[in-house]
């Protein structure tokens, strides 16, 4: 019984030491869902690549309650993973609470750039400079003179998108009218295609003709009754294109999977705490061009998108941040 | 705003109208038999992914509807084994109902098309596609009803004429056939229907399953017709503000159709912002109407305006002999 009981114990030790020693990296999804074809499907694509290029291989955890948040960075964190990347401006709470617990564990979070935490990476983007682009190339496709915004749930992130998109249609025509709704004030506004899609129609029927929709789960649904209407729609975070082809202007695409991939390859030897911003000169946000929109995106269109992103990065135009003043020039909510 | 506005308005009012009236003339069936069934959410759920798998699979939306009803009855019969055969609390078979749905939906949806618990998206063939009723043209040119009729009557996908047509249909049978007033009186007195020699069991199982249908087509409009597929948890909550809606019409068919509009049409207003804004001249937040619903049902509830009654044997079990 003694033999056995050291057996086991030396069995356990040995296991523990080899969690500890490999490190995987883990990865912590928002609510949405991994396939939201949009924010967390990017960073899970980002984990894919590096796991394919480096034969390496992640922890992931999908967060579909509010009370799992903590319960679930708690288990990763316990279990010696390492680093791991938090998704989504709802968990900031969450890290700020399980972080100085494990001051060793490397945290990364994305859409979150307010925290003072030692052992933490803040990844934020520059959206509303990814949207101005959108918006350029949508007032600029649109017939009618009003284009629309879809969001998820309200909060300032959100208004961020379709401050920097209505700015980007009034560059391109100033009276252009720009219609924008939320989809809830919950979380449940990242899931609900049905009223994703009837907000598009509602959309349609104010002689929108193009909609951008920034809200996860839900533009599902507005890139669906968008296509059921015959006007065009522009995806958010991931590459959406592929979705409807022809009918897809274009997607803001803003490089979770670049983010998550840097925080994995540079695993706990390169970690650099502080606060990352992803914008258009590190090619962190940015249009997306393929073979399913070549035909939407005219040479002229394209033209002018690229001079504005020059001109974005080299400041000569200023896209103002919805954080600022918490108020946007372009457009009232 | 113009007339047009206000015909779009109503016309979304009519989409959203039409799985609260499935759900809620359900219900109707269920809580007239005194059966109380507050896993109409669950049912609609179970049969959303049903519907928009098996039409994913076969390619045909028929055959999904099929299963979409196929699985809500499933959890009808549950439901019925639970409170009528064993005499279990309704209410709490209902919740079961509601989390049994909500879970299993996501698990077998991930397990078998491994998107995240949502299924593919539908193509045209395997959804219930918009129908262009008769006459839209030879009507175009009458002022006002041509409008109306190509705007708001003609272009719903077939089972929102379902639905409507359903109204009617109930009323005859709750009030015009022999089936319907037993019906009633096992909601009411199921001892008097017993002594009359007619199985209480029988009738209340034969409530739970028409609830099954109906909640079934609820499901199926909602997956493959208003959406192009399932995600996870997309009843979002119309099961319950279908609830809200038969208490709001209490227990009536007709009644049912009106309150089902009604808060259909908040619904649409809250997509509004704008009209509401110019009709009303004051900003009226989005959430306030999306609640309304859940107002005016506590209003009636609290006897301020009428009083709503329910079937006087709902939620009990009957028991022959005590």
């Amino acid at each position: 019984m003694t033999l056995m009981q050291k057996m086991l114990g030396g069995a356990t030790v040995l296991a523990m030491t080899a969690t500890a020693a490999l490190a995987e990296p883990a990865l912590m999804y928002d609510m949405g869902g991994k396939f939201d074809k949009s924010f967390n499907e990017a960073a899970y694509n980002g984990a894919k690549r590096w796991a394919e290029e480096t034969g390496g291989s992640y922890r992931e955890i999908e967060v579909t309650a509010e009370a799992q948040r903590v319960q679930f960075a708690t288990r990763l964190a316990e279990a010696g993973f390492n680093p791991i990347v938090v998704l989504g401006f709802a968990n900031a709470a969450t890290v700020e609470e399980v972080a100085p617990k494990y001051p060793d564990t490397k945290f990364a979070i994305i859409d979150v750039n307010w925290l003072d935490i030692e052992n933490l990476r803040q990844i934020s983007f520059a959206e509303h400079e990814g949207s101005y682009l959108v918006g350029m190339l949508a007032a600029m496709a649109s017939d009618s003179g009003t284009v629309g915004f879809i969001g998820g749930m309200d909060i300032p992130l959100i208004r961020h998108f379709a401050c920097g998109y209505a700015q980007g249609a009034k560059a391109v025509n100033p009276d252009i009218k720009v219609v924008a709704n939320m989809t809830g004030t919950t979380p449940a506004a990242w899931n609900d295609p049905v009223k994703g899609g009837e907000l598009t129609r509602a959309q349609v029927s104010q002689g929108a003709d193009v909609v951008y929709a920034a809200a996860g789960g839900t533009g599902v649904g507005v890139l669906q009754a968008a296509a059921d209407a015959n006007i065009l729609s522009i995806g958010v975070d991931s590459n959406q294109n592929h979705l409807h082809p022809g009918k897809v202007l274009t997607s803001m695409l803003k490089r979770v999977d670049n983010a998550v991939f840097d925080v994995f390859s540079k695993g706990t030897e390169g970690f650099e705490a502080g606060i990352t911003v992803m914008g258009l000169e590190n090619d962190g946000v940015g249009y997306a061009l393929d073979e399913n929109n070549a035909p939407l995106v005219s040479d002229d269109m394209k033209m002018a998108v690229d001079k504005a992103r020059e001109d974005i990065i080299a400041g000569n135009i200023s896209v103002a941040s919805y954080y600022e003043n918490d108020s946007c020039p372009a457009l009232e909510f | 705003m113009d007339f047009l506005t206000l015909l779009q308005i109503l016309d979304t009012t009519v989409r959203l109208a039409t799985p609260l009236l499935f759900a809620c003339l359900a219900g109707l069936y269920s809580e007239r038999a005194g059966i109380f069934d507050i896993g109409l959410e669950g049912k609609m759920l179970a049969a959303a992914f049903f519907s928009a798998a098996i039409a994913s699979v076969s390619g045909s939306v028929w055959i999904g509807l099929l299963a979409g009803i196929g699985a809500s009855l499933a959890l009808s019969i549950v439901h019925g084994l639970a409170s009528i055969t064993f005499r279990g609390n309704q209410l709490i078979s209902g919740v079961a109902i509601n989390f049994l749905a909500s879970g299993l939906t996501v698990l077998i949806a991930q397990d078998w098309f491994q998107q995240g618990g949502r299924t593919p998206s539908l193509g045209s063939e395997a959804r219930f596609n918009e129908i262009e009723l008769p006459f839209v043209d030879a009507f175009a040119n009458i002022p006002w009803f041509g409008l109306i009729y190509s705007e708001l009557i003609s272009g719903h996908s077939i089972l929102v004429y379902v639905a409507l047509l359903a109204v009617p249909l109930t009323w005859y049978i709750l009030f015009r056939t022999r089936f319907g007033l037993r019906l009633r009186a096992v909601g009411e007195n199921p001892a008097a229907v017993d002594t009359a020699g007619i199985s209480v069991i029988w009738l209340r199982y034969l409530a739970v399953a028409i609830c099954g249908i109906l909640c079934g087509l609820a499901g199926a409009y909602l997956a493959t017709s208003l959406q192009a597929g399932f995600v996870r948890e997309m009843s979002s909550g119309r099961g319950f503000i279908a609830l809200a809606a038969l208490i709001f019409a209490k227990w009536r068919p007709w009644y049912a159709l009106f309150s089902c509009l009604l808060f259909g049409f908040f619904q649409a207003l809250s997509f509004r912002p704008d009209v509401v804004k110019a009709v009303t001249q004051v900003e009226i937040p989005g959430q306030l109407l999306d609640a309304l619903p859940y107002i005016l049902t506590v209003v009636i509830l609290a006897g301020f305006v009428g009083k709503a009654i329910p079937p006087r044997a709902g939620g009990e079990p009957y028991v022959k002999e005590r």
